[in-house]
């Protein structure tokens, strides 16, 4: 096989046994890999009812076809589970080194199944797999946990590891490889936490081998151009990094402002791009085969919030930031870096500490819950304090471990958490633009903005400027980008590649390297079968149309400032189009005929 | 006039863009063992420094290379590797003060920058332009009004 490597790893953390097995050519060619594949095995695999931290519970760790070669900014993996924050299928995406040395060792995939009986890490030196101990490395930091295992492995191994979070099981804990990449979201650290798995180290000295190596190196050198000539994929991501958008989001009136009760924070600036980059950025810095550059090498100097290491980015600007309508960016920044260190998704820690504020506003928690912290709306201090109590598991940090929405719960008032399936919304308003909170209420693993990037025509123009209060065609555009994501995950590009390329582009890449003929729509509906085969592994776990909603906030609660006051999002007008659309019923189950469509049945 | 290979550390992103098209563009598919350049990182910091043969002028893998696999080349002044002659013997490794010659024990020999002919693909697929492919003059013209810039700064007005 070229692109794929044709087997992949499966490790029994019960028994420790170690087996690889063949990649099914077809199987490949249907799901494509990373994403898609990581489902496809989910599925087959594992009964949707399980508990996420169960040892019944599988992760699966893939990256694609891409992965490992020159494909631009195509270096990417994913990690599918069963997420324990949402009760739904995960699939957290992730840069950085650890994918291709995945690649180079000789696997597709990994799937590690059951629980160890004591903490322990995996070490794959190509063919040569171990399970090691690592009693001597729980407790420990990501750093720390990264130094010890290249201590004891090889000072160039590839570490993916969880840090205390995911040993405490913190619901959003993730998967942080590189020191400063995350797999982040649903929780998939903790998945990792609950199976005693601490880290899986990688060094490969294989090749990633591609069919047409004339044809691949002319269209990687095609697309690398359309993107470095995009001025947001080819410039604005490399000198502003992906906190550009707080300013272009905030100036349209769609920048969630304290805990969802404003789309417009006047101040908004003090944390954004152009502020990140005069006062905390060292230099951008691109994952592996990476042609743009997002990633932000930044130092805080301030005594209070001293720290050195990667971020922030949009969401973490955002979600530490406007949400807790805190407009400090040497907090956010270290907010970000504690996430980094410990191992935690910043969206919804961000969010948690906004809905932590607001029931401390109307007094449903107090100081005596929050162990003498007064978490005012605005106060830095407390918003890093209860990150910090969150990583380490102590007092109120507890409560916040859980999300937002099992903590408004627990205090009498869910409807303060601003979730779709448990799940925190990220910084994009659905009121002020209505596709995305159509995206929001239908992605698989909860509200996520990275799996229908409708923000990309809704706002940014590309490739074509729509409506963005219009809700006119947005289920067919919610759709057509929710399928495109779904492919380019599976190959393991990144979607920022989307700022400069389309369908059409990745195909084109895709049949070079694996030597597979793709069209345009084969390639989406390589997508649209992902999308389907998620949504039919959530409709077995529970799940179910009433799970398609957006938070009442959103709905009901017009936007009280700026440039987008008084808008609401119009979701029960768009959803029956959605579903009718996808050729699912009423009630959003896929039918027969869509699924015979899609080979699903 | 001679051309080089100009490394911009301050540039380089860590991407390895430049290791994958070395690789590809030698060995035919993409393998990191199989590089003349090396992409070194520092994770803390976030800083990566590329590295190739710099083409020594007293090259010290010319010098203990015993069956001259390793020669001058006249009208480049380029640092030749002939695989036919090369006896696996690592010399050259082992008195490279860089560490850019590299034994490759999969494909049994050694990797050393070639420029690719004069066309060195790890700077044509560079996408910062931490590497490029200039004039001799040109490159350290450039670096040099870069620091001179900095004087300028500091001591007009």
């Amino acid at each position: 096989m070229n692109g794929w490597i044709g087997t992949f790893l499966r490790i029994d953390l019960t028994t420790g046994k170690i087996s690889t097995q063949p990649l099914d050519a077809d199987l490949a060619r249907d799901y494509i890999g990373a994403r898609g594949l990581g489902t496809k095995f989910l599925f087959d695999e594992v009964d949707p009812t399980v508990d996420a931290l169960s040892p019944a519970n599988k992760l699966i760790f893939a990256p694609g076809p891409f992965t490992g070669t020159y494909a631009p900014s195509g270096g990417r993996y994913n990690v599918v589970t069963k997420g324990p924050l949402t009760g739904a299928i995960a699939a957290a995406n992730s840069g950085g080194t650890w994918g291709p040395a995945l690649k180079y060792a000789g696997f597709d995939a990994v799937i590690f199944e059951g629980k160890a009986p004591k903490p322990v890490y995996v070490w794959i030196k190509d063919q040569q797999v171990e399970i090691r101990d690592a009693s001597h490395l729980w407790g420990k930091t990501v750093p720390e946990t990264s130094d010890g295992i290249r201590a004891e492995t090889d000072e160039d191994a590839h570490v993916a590891c969880i840090g205390p979070a995911g040993e405490n099981q913190v619901l959003f804990a993730c998967i942080m490889n590189d020191l400063h990449r995350a797999a982040g979201r649903s929780g998939v650290g903790a998945v990792m936490g609950s199976k005693n798995l601490k880290a899986v180290a990688v060094i490969g000295t294989g090749a990633v081998t591609c069919a047409n190596k004339d044809r691949f190196e002319q269209v990687v050198m095609k697309v690398r151009a359309i993107i470095q000539q995009h001025p947001i994929g080819g410039t604005g991501l490399r000198l502003y990094g992906t906190d550009v958008l707080t300013n272009v989001l905030n100036e349209i009136g769609a920048h969630p402002t304290k805990n969802f009760h404003d789309g417009y924070y006047p101040t908004a600036d003090k944390i954004g791009g152009e502020s990140l980059t005069a006062k905390v950025l060292q230099r951008p810095k691109g994952c592996f085969a990476c042609i743009i550059s997002c990633g932000r090498v930044s130092k805080v100097t301030n005594p209070k919030f001293k720290g050195q290491g990667e971020g922030p980015e949009y969401e973490t600007a955002w979600g530490f930031g406007s949400s807790c309508l805190i407009d400090d960016l040497d907090a956010v920044t270290k907010a970000n870096y504690i996430c980094n260190e410990y191992g935690m998704d910043t969206i919804t820690m961000g969010s948690t500490v906004a809905c932590a504020m607001e029931l401390y506003d109307i007094g449903a928690i107090t100081k005596e819950d929050t162990g003498g912290i007064a978490l005012e709306w605005g106060n830095a201090e407390a918003m890093v304090e209860m990150t910090r109590l969150t990583a380490i598991g102590v007092g109120f940090g507890k409560k916040l471990a859980l999300g937002s929405y099992r903590l408004g719960e627990l205090y009498g008032h869910p409807e303060f958490s601003m979730t779709v399936k448990k799940q925190e919304i990220p910084a994009y308003d659905p009121r002020a633009i209505q596709g995305i909170g159509l995206n929001y209420a239908t992605v698989n693993c909860g509200a996520a903005h990275v799996r229908g990037y409708t923000i990309q025509p809704e706002v940014l123009g590309v490739p074509a400027k729509v409506d963005k209060d219009t809700i006119e065609g947005k289920p067919e555009l919610v759709i057509k980008y929710q399928n495109l994501t779904a492919a380019l995950d599976a190959a393991g590009a990144c979607l920022f590649t989307t700022f400069g390329i389309g369908a059409e582009e990745l195909a084109e890449l895709l049949s070079a390297v694996t030597g597979v003929e793709y069209s345009t729509d084969d390639f989406m509906k390589c997508g649209d079968r992902i999308w389907n085969l998620e949504r039919l592994w959530n409709l077995r776990a529970g799940l179910s149309a009433k799970d398609d909603m957006l938070p009442e906030r959103l709905l009901k609660l017009p936007i009280k400032t700026g440039p987008s006051k008084g808008s609401v999002n119009r979701l029960p007008e768009m959803l029956p189009i959605y579903y009718e659309r996808r050729g699912w019923d009423a009630s959003g189950v896929p039918t027969d005929a869509r699924l015979r469509e899609l080979g699903l049945a | 006039m001679a051309k080089m290979l100009m490394i911009h550390a301050d540039k380089c992103t860590g991407c390895r863009n430049c290791e994958l098209a070395c690789s590809m563009s030698h060995e035919g598919a993409f393998r990191l063992q199989a590089t003349s350049v090396h992409v070194y990182t520092w994770e803390r910091e976030g800083f990566s420094v590329p590295m190739m043969c710099q083409q020594c002028n007293d090259a010290p893998c010319i010098k203990v290379c015993t069956p001259n696999a390793l020669t001058r080349d006249a009208v480049t002044g380029l640092v030749n590797l002939d695989h036919a002659k090369c006896i696996g013997c690592k010399m050259c490794v082992q008195a490279c003060p860089f560490g850019n010659a590299v034994w490759d024990e999969v494909a049994n020999k050694i990797h050393k920058c070639d420029t690719c002919g004069g066309d060195p693909q790890c700077a044509k697929f560079c996408p910062s332009h931490a590497l490029e492919w200039v004039d001799d003059t040109v490159a350290t013209r450039d670096r040099k009004r870069a620091f001179a810039s900095k004087f300028k700064d500091a001591f007009s007005e």
